[in-house]
């Protein structure tokens, strides 16, 4: 299996390694919802702190919508534009360096910082569980980020292999505990109508949900990340359809299932605040047992969701060196193992060293932060793809339906999102502008002299419409 | 008992950094620049096109 094919090239020409192509739709599924299910685990419960638990639910439908769009919109992109780097090689194709340069960058970030979110959960988790005094989470950040960055350095299939293992073993902790509450029958373990009443529901009204935006998207955060593994599918016209549209669907069931749930067992007051609403809804049935399994569901979301991101950002720092946008040297695939090895290992240090130094908070903020640049990013690429590449002028994996629809609900739902980040972080999201500011400006006057210009547009497609 | 696991962490994080730092090392020795570099985006698709099955 991981014997290299190098591809014969010219006469006298090196063997050459790229990644190795033998992922399938589950593999796609279990990057997606890998990276994702940690959000229900933890963070989207914040929203019901800024608005209630009504909130919380209303933001879960808008930003389901939201990131239906985003999977829709990524699914007939990437199936035409299947690289590894994903929606970085979509904006170098569609929109032009400097944007992919800085999707680059919004996804590296988005995952490093999410990646570094998980370590600090589940380190955080097993020393809450372990309540030994003098016992810190930093070993089992540093085990947790570790394991991971070895486990890919080792090898894309089994990554995924293990992914999936782990993500349906965390997935199927929410559906026991939803099934053991009875929820068919409200009153006997769940208490859905006493503490979500009209007096408590929306507490500061309806500013009070376009805030609670903020943190619903960490129900949904990151299931784009199944385009990294274009690259690395057998066929990517059909496998990245599927498995985003599968992990999407998923998601919007674990969603609810984790809204009804915990807010039916918690007060909205302790839901807003706690780190760990499932694992605390599950204390709250009183059974060892579902305690037990959800302690376990919310380690392992983690250990998913830093695979997923650690397998992402990779991608996306090897794609940026491929095409000279970075030094080469980052662009280095293992001969034996087929993996962006370089780009692993030069990560692996800036992870641990945030997960050391930042919290979760922040940590959190500038992933969301990262994430709603990308999908503004998104929604204009799709109206550029259709406008320059219409609909029967290229081959797509998918065609997406109800153009431009999608596209526009997309946008309107990142700028509400981009509303609610200012009104809690606004210092955050104007220091994270400048610094893209700085860095495009970096990029456009000094390392874009190194980049083949030529070379970095690799589609067989014919020119664009009105070029 | 959770100190001591702790430590085990550490020392298995430890390791397993070491090892991929010394294949990192050693891959770098046995194999040239060029071709540890000489993936193409799109070269796989365009390869896997171009397959055919033998009969």
């Amino acid at each position: 299996m991981t014997t290299a094919t190098a591809t014969a090239g010219e006469k006298g020409a090196a063997k050459r390694v790229s990644l190795l192509r033998v992922l399938g739709p589950g593999h796609v599924w279990a990057l997606g919802v890998g990276i994702v299910l940690v959000g229900e685990f933890t963070g989207w419960n914040f929203a019901a702190d800024k608005g209630g638990a009504l909130a919380a639910l209303i933001t879960c439908w808008f930003v389901g919508l939201l990131y239906t769009s985003v999977a829709m919109i990524d699914s007939e992109v990437t199936s035409t534009v299947a690289a590894a780097g994903g929606q970085y090689a979509q904006a170098k194709h569609i929109v032009g360096p400097l944007m992919a340069f800085n999707v680059a960058l919004f996804l590296v970030f988005a995952y490093t910082m999410l990646e570094v979110s998980d370590a600090i959960l589940a380190g955080d988790t097993i020393v809450a569980r372990a309540a030994t005094e003098g016992l810190t989470h930093n070993s089992f950040i540093a085990l947790c980020i570790v394991v991971l960055a070895f486990l890919n350095y080792r090898g894309v299939l089994v990554t995924l292999n293990v992914n999936f293992v782990v993500t349906a073993l965390a997935y199927a902790s929410i559906v026991i505990l939803f099934f053991s509450v009875q929820p068919w029958s409200q009153g006997t373990v769940l208490r859905l109508g006493e503490l979500v009443n009209a007096q408590n529901s929306l507490p500061y009204g309806w500013i009070g949900v376009i805030a609670s935006f903020q943190f619903a998207i960490w129900y949904y955060l990151g299931i784009e990340g199944t385009t990294q593994a274009a690259e690395e599918v057998r066929s990517p016209a059909r496998s990245l359809p599927y498995g985003t549209m599968a992990g999407m669907i998923t998601l919007l069931i674990a969603a609810a299932l984790t809204w009804y749930v915990c807010a039916s067992l918690l007060p909205w007051q302790y839901l807003g605040i706690t780190i760990y609403p499932l694992w605390d809804a599950a204390k709250m049935t009183g059974s060892p047992i579902l305690d037990f399994l959800l302690f376990w569901g919310t380690i392992l979301s983690a250990i998913a969701s830093a695979n997923g991101c650690i397998n992402d950002a990779a991608r996306a720092w090897f794609s940026l060196g491929r095409d000279r946008y970075l030094p080469t040297w980052f662009s280095a695939v293992h001969p034996k193992y087929r993996t962006p090895y370089r780009s692993i290992l030069f990560l692996l240090p800036i992870a641990l060293a945030f997960a050391f130094i930042a919290d979760l908070n922040q940590a959190i903020t500038f992933s969301i932060l990262s994430g709603v640049l990308h999908y503004t990013f998104m929604s204009i690429n799709i109206i550029m793809f259709r406008r320059k590449w219409p609909v029967g002028s290229i081959r797509r994996g998918y065609t997406h339906p109800f153009h431009p629809i999608p596209a526009l609900t997309l946008f309107v739902l990142c700028a509400i999102t981009f509303f609610a980040i200012f009104l809690g972080y606004g210092s955050q999201l104007s220091a994270m502008v400048i610094f893209y500011v700085i860095v495009s400006l970096w990029f456009h006057f000094y390392r874009y002299q190194y980049v083949r210009r030529g070379d970095q547009f690799t589609m067989p497609w014919p020119k664009p419409q009105g070029y | 008992m959770w100190i001591t696991i702790s430590y085990i962490c550490w020392a298995l994080s430890a390791a397993l950094a070491a090892w991929m730092l010394w294949d990192w090392f050693k891959t770098d020795s046995e194999f040239s620049e060029e071709v540890l570099i000489s993936s193409r985006e799109g070269e796989i698709e365009a390869v896997s096109e171009k397959h055919q099955l033998k009969s």
